[in-house]
């Protein structure tokens, strides 16, 4: 079963292969990773689907957390969470089955992003499994090309961030840091 | 150029000297002449090796002699990839050195320019964090963020990998009075209420076994781990990296346990009910068969770092901390209880200890001897009495390791160094070098075999350069002796590239650097020939010709359960 994992991590170059070599290294593939900053521009929200046996799943999770440039990292695959994702679809119609292409993305909620004589782009949002029959739906009239964003996850826990504080010079770590919980 | 700007070399050293270093080990190179150039004036010791691998063993045999940070130094390209086992090498043991290295000119990055390597992202995974600089307004907080993630929590090797252009970059050079790491935990205190629960199982647990590892010697806990030992007397084991950590003249300390571990330490971790694990990681090479490990124990499990916890083995209890900090807790709170609980058990925890030690009266650690040939027990058990647990003993990999660890004894912390995690040979003598730098007070011995010590060689140039009083010590069986011990009893004896045919006569090549060498074969010149390498007041090169078919026994194959041990060699048969 694929795990998605949800980090908080700071927005610096390197930490992004950081993570994803705790992975590789185990020689694991990635389902899909997706990576943008957040509110506060030095920190960036990471979403990774990937498929790690059940028995180490906890121990990935720590072993992320102890990455200095990660803030948190939390498994997000038995929720609460939402989980999206995003697929541009580019189909190709003919004058007969325009109308019926349209009629289709309608009952995905799917948007036209881009129409011309040739055919549609279209835009759809939605669990992973609903772009799945979208994206079957779509087979149906004729070769496509896809485009999908992977997973972006929001967990709806009320999880406290917990950071540590500025280290004054010369001070021994065990005096600054006290984060046992 | 305003007058009060520095280049990026001399904000470097600066930098350097604030963190305290007082001796770097490195080789310069094309990107790092501006650093060398700048080190021309700065009082900073800077010791050149030859071969860039021995810079990072010896910062780390300097690391493992103090505790105090290790700095290692190498150019771009080759220079930091020669880097990388000893870098490999401290993330496993948790040793605690900052590796500097030069990168190309930030302009030249990506373009294969002369000796570019992708050094961030190689010794990515080689290292507990890196960084790379390529502005030098960054330099100062990097340096100090460096020395401070190498040194806590869980110790490890950083890198600062620095690009020429900062290095030649003029700056005004600020210093850094403040670090903020967000993401960075370092656990210290240990949970109250878990500590508390601690001190009752350990009470009341009839067959308590103290588990104690290289995480008490890196939080400067052996006194602690003493006092522990001693509240609740249970016997204790050292690892490999825990040897020291408990006096091995301490009554209650048994041994090494796992694979080349003692008969009375395996049986006693098998049969024990309650594992007092303190700074360790459940091994492989401590568990064996891990399903068979220790199958009637419930485990405390102590450690600095969460991701060790359950990693190997269920805690039945965690304790996440600094075991210089959970430990007094711990022994309080045990002497809290132990008005009420002393009794409790205490008829079988005297039959614990009894049978205990008719274990360790079954099958002791003993040195073998020959009236024939010099058995390679009989080299360590030597070396052990000239030391009296009280010298600095460095080893290499090997069988030569093994019969160390199992018969010289260490009464202090920090006098055992070895490659423990990554077992990279090549490590013993460099390593040497690093702790003689920083213990110049300590005898030093290093061990090494003659495999590991061809490894070497090149470093006996650095070790006459500063006149370093090391004892080398080679335990030469003509063979990559463990890599033969597992063809002799697991590959039918089909014994492929392991014999060392040549060996160099040790007296010319040690007279060709310049210090005094000699090989001994005979039983009787041992000891003398040892006390003549002591007592020469420089290096010594000793060349011991041992049995070359000696075995290190016990042993638990592989994928055996540690109670499984092959105890002797397999008698002949008769046919």
């Amino acid at each position: 079963m694929q795990q998605i994992i949800s980090l908080l991590m700071e927005n610096k170059p390197g930490a992004l292969m950081r993570v994803t070599g705790l992975l590789s290294q185990r020689g694991y593939n990635i389902e899909s990773l997706t990576v943008a900053r957040t509110l506060d521009a030095t920190l960036s929200r990471m979403t990774i689907v990937v498929d790690v046996e059940a028995s180490i799943r906890a121990q990935v999770i720590k072993q992320m957390n102890k990455l200095i440039n990660v803030l948190q990292a939390t498994d997000v695959t038995e929720g609460p969470a939402v989980n999206q994702e995003l697929v541009l679809v580019r189909v190709r119609t003919n004058q007969q089955s325009r109308t019926a292409v349209l009629k289709e993305a309608e009952i995905f909620h799917a948007r036209v992003v881009d129409s011309t004589l040739e055919g549609f782009v279209l835009e759809a949002t939605g669990d992973s499994e609903k772009l799945d029959e979208f994206i079957d739906v779509m087979r149906s009239y004729g070769e496509i090309e896809i485009t999908r964003s992977g997973v972006v996850s929001m967990s709806l826990d009320n999880r406290k961030l917990k950071l540590s504080p500025p280290i004054p010079r010369g001070a021994a770590p065990e005096e600054v840091l006290e984060l046992q919980s | 150029m305003s007058s009060n700007t520095l280049s990026g070399a001399k904000i470097l050293l600066h930098c350097l000297q604030r963190e305290g270093v007082e001796c770097i080990f490195g080789y310069p190179g094309g990107v790092t002449l501006p650093l060398y150039d700048a080190l021309y004036d700065y009082p900073v010791k800077h010791v050149l090796v030859r071969h860039e691998q021995n810079a990072a063993f010896a910062a780390q045999g300097y690391a493992r002699a103090t505790g105090k940070v290790g700095v290692c130094c190498a150019t771009s390209g080759p220079g930091a990839t020669n880097l990388v086992t000893g870098l490999v090498d401290a993330v496993m043991d948790s040793i605690p050195i900052v590796a500097l290295t030069g990168q190309v000119t930030t302009k030249l990055m990506g373009t294969d320019a002369f000796q570019e390597a992708d050094t961030f992202g190689i010794t990515r995974s080689a290292t507990k964090h890196n960084f790379l600089v390529k502005n030098i307004q960054e330099l100062p907080r990097v340096i100090h963020e460096a020395f401070y993630i190498a040194a806590s929590g869980r110790p490890g090797p950083v890198l600062v990998d620095i690009t020429k252009d900062v290095f030649q970059g003029q700056a005004q050079y600020t210093p850094v009075t403040e670090i903020h790491l967000p993401g960075y935990k370092v656990y210290s205190e240990g949970h109250g209420g878990q500590i508390r629960r601690a001190a009752q199982m350990m009470w009341e647990a009839e067959r308590p076994f103290i588990y104690a590892g290289g995480g008490v010697i890196a939080a400067e806990a052996s006194e602690q781990l003493r006092a522990l030992v001693e509240a609740l007397d249970a016997p204790a084991v050292c690892t490999l990296m825990g040897l020291g950590a408990l006096p091995a003249d301490h009554p209650n300390f048994i041994s090494m346990p796992g694979m080349h571990g003692s008969y009375a330490a395996n049986m006693g971790m098998t049969h024990t009910d309650l594992i007092i694990a303190l700074g360790v990681r459940f091994d492989d090479r401590v568990t064996g068969r891990l399903n068979a490990f220790a199958p009637h124990a419930k485990v405390i499990h102590v450690d600095v770092d969460p991701a060790e916890i359950g990693k190997n083995r269920h805690a039945d209890l965690p304790i996440v901390g600094n075991l210089a900090r959970v430990l007094p807790k711990l022994v309080a709170e045990l002497k809290e209880l132990e008005p009420s609980m002393r009794d409790k058990n205490a008829k079988t925890r005297q039959q614990w200890w009894q049978q205990i030690r008719e274990w360790k009266a079954e099958h002791p650690l003993k040195a073998e001897k020959s009236d024939s040939e010099i058995k390679p027990q009989h080299l360590m058990a030597e070396i052990d009495a000239l030391s009296g647990g009280r010298a600095i003993v460095t080893a290499d990999v090997g069988q030569h390791q093994m019969w160390s660890a199992q018969l010289i004894r260490f009464n202090e912390p920090r006098l055992w160094i070895n490659s423990g995690g990554l077992g990279s040979m090549g490590f013993g003598l460099p390593a040497a070098i690093g702790a003689q730098f920083a213990r110049p007070d300590k005898l030093v011995f290093s061990i090494v075999g003659d495999g590991g010590f061809q490894m070497s060689i090149p470093e006996l140039a650095t070790i006459v350069n500063h006149a370093l009083p090391i004892k080398i010590i080679v335990m030469n069986n003509g063979h990559l002796g463990m890599v033969r011990q597992w063809q002799e009893l697991f590959y039918n004896n089909r014994l492929s590239q392991v014999e060392l045919a040549s060996f160099p006569d040790v007296e010319k090549l040690a007279g060709a650097y310049g210090f005094k060498g000699r090989t001994v074969e005979r039983v009787n010149e041992l000891s003398s020939a040892l006390r003549e390498a002591v007592n020469e007041p420089g290096p010594y090169l000793l060349n011991v010709k041992v049995s070359p078919f000696e075995n290190v026994f016990p042993m638990v194959p592989a994928g055996g359960a540690i109670n499984e041990m092959v105890l002797r060699p397999p008698q002949p048969v008769e046919v």
